[in-house]
């Protein structure tokens, strides 16, 4: 028993229940070729649910699971790549990128807080979910700022991104948006990291432009939200 | 290999230093993204120095949130507390924000570059 614990506590189990769990979700993925079957929510899903199945804290999972995570941060870093090679296309489209992320921007910070303020949400509430839709690190810094719950923002955040991976490029199309570069941005700003993942792997010019919206959403959220904050609320 | 992924720490790097000393609210990582771009641009760096690196985390970036996603194991209850006006804002909030900027974007897209897209109408 104690040579399970300790063994819980190396790195070896995190890192390795992410990579067997991600290898069978994507497994499973690329048999059925349903959207429903993403391979990030449902390998969240499935580890969130063996650790509780198994009484293992969080912790003992994280040990392993930081180092997964920083990992992210040279993946974002190098974004700049399939930007620099789509640079051509994105340069023509700077306007509608541009104001596309702003449009985006305001329409998210007013529908989430409005529809949780209209629903009775209590003021913490509605400050957390303002910021949804940004990068993890963005989002937490606007919420500190404006007095949110820092971690009810970083679970949203999360959330957000997985829907719009799941369903985000499919969602676009139902609605009319054929233009890749739309889609793209569309998904990068609703989903950021996550969903621009999923562009990556279907389109060539969507995935570079979601990358894009990431930083253009993350900036504008971050100078946006506290102003309409002091203003408003 | 190892000189990309030596470039790209070296910019996230630079960039958490920048993210710091000026204090903004974007993240090292997304300034340094930035700053890579810019060198690309100007040559500073050698395209072929960081593709093979740089396309090798991309192809995996799904990965590498996972654990981010686990941690919202902590915070079930707090959700729970309010789910409902959560649960609502959060799917009417998405489904917004992509149809509002697809749709903003579209529009901009077909008036400026008309022609440009191989999905004509």
């Amino acid at each position: 028993m104690t040579m399970g614990s300790d063994l819980l506590n190396t790195p070896l189990f995190g890192i390795g229940l992410t990579l067997v769990i991600f290898e069978l979700a994507q497994r499973i993925y690329r048999k059925t070729g349903s959207i429903w079957f993403n391979p990030v929510a449902w390998s969240i899903g499935l580890i969130i649910t063996l650790l509780m199945v198994g009484d293992i804290p969080y912790d003992a999972y994280a040990v392993g699971g930081k180092y997964i995570l920083f990992l992210l941060g040279p993946t974002v870093v190098a974004l700049a790549v399939p930007l620099y090679q789509r640079r051509t296309e994105i340069l023509a489209r700077k306007k509608p990128i541009l104001i596309g992320v702003v449009v985006g921007a305001v329409v998210s910070i007013v529908s989430a807080s409005g529809t949780a303020w209209l629903l009775g949400g209590s003021k913490n509430v509605v400050l957390s979910l303002a910021p949804k839709s940004v990068t993890t690190p963005i989002a937490i810094g606007i919420t500190e700022q404006i007095g949110g719950i820092v971690e009810l923002t970083a679970a949203l955040v999360v959330m957000s991104g997985c829907l719009g991976a799941i369903c985000g490029p499919e969602f676009c199309r139902l609605i009319g948006i054929k233009n890749n570069a739309a889609v793209g941005l569309a998904v990068g700003t609703a989903a950021h990291g996550i969903g621009t993942a999923r562009m990556l792997e279907i389109d060539r010019l969507g995935g570079p432009v979601a990358g894009l919206a990431i930083g253009l959403n993350g900036m504008v959220t971050a100078f946006l939200l506290p102003l309409m904050f002091i203003l408003f609320w | 290999m190892v000189r990309g992924f030596a470039l790209l720490l070296l910019f996230q790097f630079l960039g958490e230093v920048l993210s710091r000393a000026l204090h903004v609210p974007v993240p090292g990582n997304v300034i340094g993204m930035a700053l890579l771009l810019v060198a690309l641009g100007r040559g500073w760096v050698s395209f072929a120095a960081v593709s093979e690196a740089a396309e090798l985390l991309l192809s995996h970036m799904a990965l590498f949130f996972i654990p981010a996603g686990v941690g919202v194991m902590l915070y079930f209850e707090l959700i729970g507390r309010e789910w409902l006006p959560i649960v609502v804002a959060f799917f009417v909030s998405s489904f917004a924000v992509m149809a509002a900027t697809g749709w903003t974007a579209q529009l901009l897209d077909r008036s400026q570059c008309q022609g440009d897209d191989d999905d004509g109408e």
